[in-house]
């Protein structure tokens, strides 16, 4: 189970960022444990993509305000390919395709990045080979489309699978699915998830970014965060959820009260 | 474009250096009694002279092509330097005695030589400024009959050879370049496969410009045999110049019945500075005849050089069943302007043609596929592929698709398939998430565009075109 002095992963604190000029994030904040998995959900354009965008460091995100530390590291400092080999994983809501670079060869250079990161050995094509093979499994992926280009020509479920399968690679300490959900039949969903239940341990940590409960009845999340115009308004545990899914998120948006009380119970926690 | 992207693809060039060594040179300008002048240096028969000669007064009569996607400054032919030699006047026998300075020059390039190309397998025709200084392998290659030599000594010593094919692919008057190339052309190399002979290793030469303004006009003549076959490779770099240099090739190509040339090039001249200052004009005229039933013809050309490319490989597939490919890269950065391709012109009964062309452009420059695919009244069967894709790095930068297709009989099938695509931040991104940095996520995708090219490369060439193109786009970062 989870305990409360569990190793703190992720730290937000009053964080703000803006595209082009626009603010969308107004003061998030969030705590991550080891072992703990957290659902943001909120309306469209609440800006629950944005803080993915900006945790991974995407240059057409401006951070204007707040820290972020990571595994105590303070990662707005980091550039995002440092972020990603420090352990900061991004499944994409739309995967981009990159025609012409096989996903073999795609995975196995991030693999060894992180590797060689990590001072470890590299793999070579063969022993790849065998890694990748048996993570395909996982998410039920035909070996084939490792021969394949990057998503490319890949249906939409395909490409979510392609994105657990690089999770399952890389083992991330904190991996965030961004609308992993989305676009995605039951039986994708239930294979994406099974995927993801799979990978998460006591050493790391999930953030699934969702606009629909029904992700949740396949991961059960330990806290429900509920995101309203740049900030996180009110949390929970996984009966949010359902409430949210009954109520609407007119309930929160509401409610904008809620989230002053969330800020309070987190300043009075002790430090991790 | 992001900042990292452009530093990324501004990597200066890295062999600029000029080589000090004393060059015997023509006046500026070009007239009869330069040419006579050329030939005269070299010793060449009469009907050699004759053969510039002619060349030159239809040249006299004709105009620089304008149908071209490309612009620069007019060219005053009357400021070019028309001829210049290393002053080292005796005979080399060995490596041992080339120039030193010449020697290092390679060295930096990474030329292979000596016991280099033997590990390689590969021997060297080496071309400096022009003229031949020494050739590799020679004696090998003659113990089963194969010729491979400089034009100069093809000359002296294959007289009839090289009068029997030279101009019959690309004559002189084809167009002005290829006229200009054929009065004044100081060098070159020839190779000659006799019948059934398959050359047991590959041919390849280095070029290298190097007096500053010193027109560059070389000439190359391949010929294979009936049931012969050869792989020649030619790769090229020049020093830093700070005025244009025209360059003006011409390489013609005859394969007999059932023969077989592939002819790749890895080319890497000065494209300039990111102003667009200085550079080489590279306008060449290469064309193979597939004369015999059967034979075939493959160019696979990376040209990543030249302020300015004019360049078209083309294949004329006469004998019935020949077939005729042609593989490209294409790479343009900051004011680069390349207009290439190719044409298959199919006249023979069951030809074939395949062309695949890759155009990346970055920076600022411009990048034109044009290629001809012309299906004669007779070549019934006749079928051709063509794939033209093009791939943008920023949004300065601009990619255009010129295909002609003639067609004059119905039993035949022409294809044509192009794309665009571009490297956008999101891909970057993408790579960048999954910890890869820039630099190795351009390089991946560029490999990637290309693999349908490089895999038609011989081994040590496509280790150096990956190379190569890695060079060119790695910047500043990391």
């Amino acid at each position: 189970m989870i305990t409360a002095d569990a190793k703190v992963i992720l730290e937000v604190r009053d964080l703000t960022a803006s595209v082009n000029g626009v603010p969308i994030l107004k003061g998030f904040d969030l705590t991550v444990r080891a072992g703990e998995v957290h659902a943001i959900m909120g309306p469209n354009g609440s800006g629950k993509s944005t803080f993915s965008k900006v945790l991974a460091g995407h240059p057409a995100y401006v951070v204007t305000g707040g820290e972020v530390s990571f595994d105590g590291r303070t990662l707005l400092d980091l550039s995002a390919d440092a972020r990603a080999r420090a352990g900061l994983f991004l499944a994409f809501q739309y995967p981009v395709e990159i025609p012409g670079v096989t996903n073999s060869a795609f995975l196995r250079l991030a693999y060894n990045t992180k590797a060689t990161h990590e001072g470890r050995d590299e793999l070579d094509p063969l022993e790849f080979d065998d890694l990748v093979r048996e993570r395909a499994k996982l998410v039920e992926m035909d070996p084939s489309f490792l021969d394949r280009s990057v998503n490319d020509g890949f249906s939409g479920g395909e490409k979510k699978r392609n994105e657990i399968l690089q999770m399952a690679i890389l083992e991330p300490r904190l991996a965030i699915l961004d609308e992993t959900d989305s676009g995605l039949d039951i039986d994708a969903l239930r294979i994406v998830a099974r995927g993801v239940n799979t990978l998460a341990d006591a050493g790391n940590a999930m953030v699934m970014i969702t606009h629909y409960q029904r992700l949740l009845t396949y991961i059960v999340p330990d806290h429900v965060h509920v995101m309203v115009d740049g900030r996180i308004v009110k949390s929970g545990d996984a009966s949010l959820a359902l409430e949210l899914e009954r109520r609407g998120y007119e309930w929160v948006t509401e409610l904008p009260g809620e989230g002053r009380e969330h800020h309070g119970e987190r300043a009075a926690r002790p430090a991790a | 474009m992001s900042a990292v992207l452009q530093q990324l693809v501004s990597q200066p060039y890295k062999h600029g250096f000029v080589t000090d060594i004393e060059s015997e040179t023509a006046p500026r300008g070009l007239s009869e009694d330069v040419i006579r002048m050329i030939s005269s240096k070299k010793a060449e028969p009469d009907w050699l002279l004759e053969f510039r000669l002619e060349a030159y007064r239809h040249w006299l009569t004709m105009t620089e092509p304008t149908w071209q996607n490309v612009t620069h400054a007019p060219i005053d032919y009357q400021d070019i330097i028309y001829y210049s030699a290393p002053k080292s006047k005796k005979k080399l026998a060995s490596m041992d005695e080339v120039d030193p300075e010449l020697l290092r020059t390679f060295e930096k390039l990474g030329v292979p030589m000596n016991e280099r190309a033997a590990l390689a397998g590969v021997a060297v025709d080496v071309i400096f400024d022009s003229v031949s200084v020494a050739t590799t392998y020679k004696q090998k290659l003659a113990e089963v009959g194969i010729v491979f030599c400089s034009i100069s000594e093809a000359v002296r010593e294959h007289p009839d050879l090289v009068k029997r094919y030279m101009g019959s692919v690309v004559p002189p008057s084809d167009n002005f370049y290829a006229a200009l190339n054929s009065a004044v052309f100081t060098d070159g190399s020839f190779v000659f496969i006799p019948k059934g002979v398959k050359c047991p290793m590959d041919l390849s030469t280095y070029f290298r410009i190097n007096t500053q303004d010193s027109g560059q006009f070389e000439r190359t003549l391949i010929i294979a045999e009936d049931d012969a076959s050869v792989s020649y490779l030619e790769g090229c770099t020049a020093p830093k110049f700070d005025t244009n240099q025209l360059h003006a090739a011409v390489v013609e190509l005859v394969a007999l019945d059932r023969a077989d040339i592939k002819y790749s090039t890895v080319q890497n001249w000065y494209a300039g500075d990111e102003n667009g200052i200085g550079g080489i004009y590279n306008f060449v005229t290469k064309r193979g005849l597939c004369q015999g039933v059967d034979s075939k013809i493959s160019w696979t050309q990376v040209e990543t050089g030249s302020a300015i490319t004019w360049k078209y490989p083309s294949c004329v597939l006469l004998g019935d069943g020949s077939s005729g490919e042609f593989y490209s890269v294409a790479l343009t950065n900051h004011l680069q302007q390349a207009d290439t391709g190719t044409k298959m012109i199919h006249i023979g009964r069951d030809t074939r043609s395949k062309i695949v062309s890759k155009g990346i452009s970055a920076g600022r420059s411009n990048n034109s596929y044009r290629g001809l695919v012309k299906v004669g009244a007779k070549a019934q069967g006749a079928r051709n592929y063509s794939q033209c894709d093009s791939l943008l790095i920023g949004d300065k930068c601009s990619a255009n698709t010129f295909p002609y297709l003639t067609v004059q009989n119905a039993a035949s099938v022409v294809e044509h398939e192009a794309t665009t695509s571009k490297i956008g931040e999101e891909q970057l991104f993408y790579f960048a998430q999954r910890g890869i940095d820039t630099e190795q996520a351009v390089s991946m995708i560029i490999n990637g565009f290309c693999r349908d090219v490089f895999i038609h490369l011989p081994m040590e060439f496509a280790v150096e075109a990956t190379k190569l193109l890695g060079l060119k786009l790695e910047g500043s970062v990391g």
